[in-house]
């Protein structure tokens, strides 16, 4: 499969931005899309949408049980209703309401989440968002994705459309580079391996696969050949794509910006478990919130940045195959 | 039913009771479940589906249908009777109740039975879902109705207190919500547990128009519904008193039978009550 990814990835984007445009451009051929925010219209780049379609964006206020709430209620008369807010707020205080009524209620809203991770910066634990991914991927009917920049959130946006599940969309704040093209596929589902290696399965989420291939390009310096895989959708996971990068590689580290528990990781754990006990190591925030920083300082604190994602990487070989790297 | 009102006051009266009885019977024989509240609404939900609700039981998913949401699912015996009764499912489901496998789960689940608008349990979400529906249906320009019965115990929650202030700012004029008010919630009195009052006051705050009525009387929840109707600049919402319990001597204001159902002995009692209407008249059936 050809990926058409970019070789410069000197241009920056906040993932969110991909969401709001992808959601606006989705507008204008489905007239059953509904956009909802609670006070966090530009924040999470629903004003795009809101400004194409007054009549159909709904400012709830400040009240994210309500935001899950009337989107179960919109997508009951046959809207598709996206929703959103920041992470910690939405999915993190109105849990109960996605789960009664949307989850088991099977109703198709589409829960946007911006503001995930570490790297929101300066606004400190409060507003990081680290156990959305868990708290979703736990969720029966429930669909997770976490696309990897700007261009993939726009394509995702617009699967979500049609996707007749309950959907969360994981949305980072801070600019990132884009990584992928118009050219580059998506799908709910499959997992992509962005690129090929033989010695360790790097399998990343969100923006952490970006950091994920430039710790290839660091490793490859260390004569160690790094796949990775970018896994887009989180729940239902891709687990043939991820066995056999396994089955093939040994040794699997995977790369989140959340918990660890029941993250992605989590995730992973549970899948080579049952299938394929493989050694394996779990990159991410273990059990503890962030704090106040900037962006790029508070992923080198947490150990997430491109080095020391490498740097574990390294050492984690070497303690499985006796080799030093 | 379609709109049609092909029933007398006499015999909705009648039907209420015989809803009751089957409230009875259904959680005598699940052994667990809500007595105090479906008892208490069994002449609202009368009302509802033989006279007010534009509804067809033989196609439950109509287009044109008006919405009934049940916010307080607890409550659910009385609408699984109710709608056996208008004849969406055969009476003799109704004693599945809470039984593995049944489409009558202990708190409803629209997956499950065709006819049901949403799932329901957790408290406070219900009015939200059906300002949710409301909204939509108000941008496709259609005519009908959405109906949120809640009860008052659930108005402790704040989602329910942003789904009023919603309401109120959009100015929902196709959205009746109808309060169980029946002052009994699980620890006790609501005004001991949480103090409620005064309820209409705070719903007219938010924008709505506020009706009180007594829940037990069908003409007026007929009329407070058609009263609801003709406001046509914001939500109205009708505060029923209702005794809870209400046709059983024994449970009647008894917070005590708001979450447990009655065993052999207590159903049989309750049942020779509903029969005679309390000893105004001789049963046809005495046991």
């Amino acid at each position: 499969m050809e990926l058409h990814l970019k070789s410069d990835t000197s241009e920056l984007e906040p993932i969110r931005k991909g969401f709001g445009l992808g959601l606006a451009e989705a507008g204008k051929t489905n007239p059953n899309i509904v956009a909802v925010c609670a006070d966090l219209t530009e924040s999470t780049n629903m004003h795009f949408f809101a400004q194409s379609f007054p009549n159909r964006f709904i400012e709830v206020g400040v009240a994210e049980q309500n935001l899950a709430t009337v989107g179960a209620g919109l997508a009951g008369v046959g809207k598709i209703p996206f929703i959103s807010s920041y992470a910690a707020f939405s999915p993190g205080r109105n849990w109960e309401q996605i789960r009664t009524t949307i989850c088991l209620n099977d109703r198709p809203v589409k829960i946007a989440g911006s503001h995930a991770g570490v790297s929101v910066g300066p606004d400190g634990a409060t507003h990081q968002m680290l156990e959305d991914i868990v708290l979703m991927r736990a969720l029966p009917n429930m669909v997770v994705l976490a696309p990897c920049d700007s261009v993939e959130a726009a394509k995702a946006t617009k699967a979500m459309v049609a996707d007749k599940r309950p959907n969360y969309i994981r949305l980072a704040r801070e600019a990132t580079p884009v990584i992928t093209t118009k050219m580059t596929p998506f799908e709910v589902g499959p997992a992509y391996i962005f690129r090929g290696g033989r010695d360790v399965s790097l399998v990343a989420t969100g923006t952490m696969t970006y950091q994920a291939l430039e710790a290839a390009k660091l490793l490859i310096k260390h004569g160690i050949s790094a796949e990775v895989i970018h896994v887009p959708t989180i729940k239902p996971l891709d687990g043939k794509t991820i066995l056999a990068s396994a089955a093939k590689t040994q040794h699997v580290v995977t790369c989140e910006e959340g918990q660890i528990n029941g993250g992605l990781g989590g995730a992973v754990a549970e899948l080579l478990g049952e299938n394929l006990p493989t050694a394996m190591l779990r990159i991410g925030m273990r059990d503890r919130f962030g704090e106040s920083g900037e962006p790029e300082e508070l992923l080198k604190h947490f150990g997430l940045d491109a080095s020391h994602i490498a740097l574990t990487a390294r050492h984690f070989l070497s303690n499985h195959t006796g080799h030093k790297h | 039913m379609g709109g049609a009102k092909k029933y007398s006051l006499e015999s909705l009266e009648v039907k209420a009771n015989l809803i009751r009885e089957d409230i009875i019977r259904m959680l005598e024989t699940a052994g667990s479940g809500h007595s105090a509240g479906p008892l208490g609404l069994a002449d609202i939900f009368t009302a509802l589906y033989f006279h007010i609700l534009k509804h067809d039981p033989k196609k439950p998913d109509w287009d044109e249908r008006d919405i009934l949401i049940l916010s307080n699912g607890h409550c659910v015996p009385v609408r699984y009777a109710a709608m056996a009764h208008a004849g969406y499912f055969p009476r003799a489901e109704l004693l599945t109740l809470r039984k593995l496998g049944s489409r009558l789960q202990g708190h409803p689940e629209r997956l499950r039975l065709p006819g049901l608008e949403t799932t329901s349990g957790p408290l406070g979400s219900g009015l939200s879902q059906a300002v949710g529906m409301a909204l939509g249906l108000k941008m496709d320009k259609s005519k009908r109705w959405v109906y949120c019965a809640m009860s008052d115990g659930e108005h402790d929650e704040g989602n329910l207190w942003e789904a009023v202030m919603l309401a109120g700012k959009y100015r929902l004029n196709n959205l009746i919500g109808i309060i169980d008010r029946n002052n009994i919630q699980i620890d006790g009195p609501t005004e001991e547990v949480m103090p409620l009052e005064d309820l209409r006051t705070k719903y007219e705050a938010f924008g709505w128009h506020a009706l009180e009525i007594d829940g037990n009387d069908i003409e007026a929840v007929i009329d407070a519904c058609e009263m609801a109707k003709a406001i046509e600049d914001r939500p109205v919402v009708i505060i029923a008193r209702t005794v809870p319990g209400k046709g059983v001597d024994f449970m009647e204001y008894d917070f005590h039978w708001h979450g447990k159902p009655p065993d052999h002995q207590e159903a049989k009692k309750a049942l020779h009550e509903l029969r005679t209407l309390g000893g105004k008249i001789r049963s046809e059936h005495q046991s």
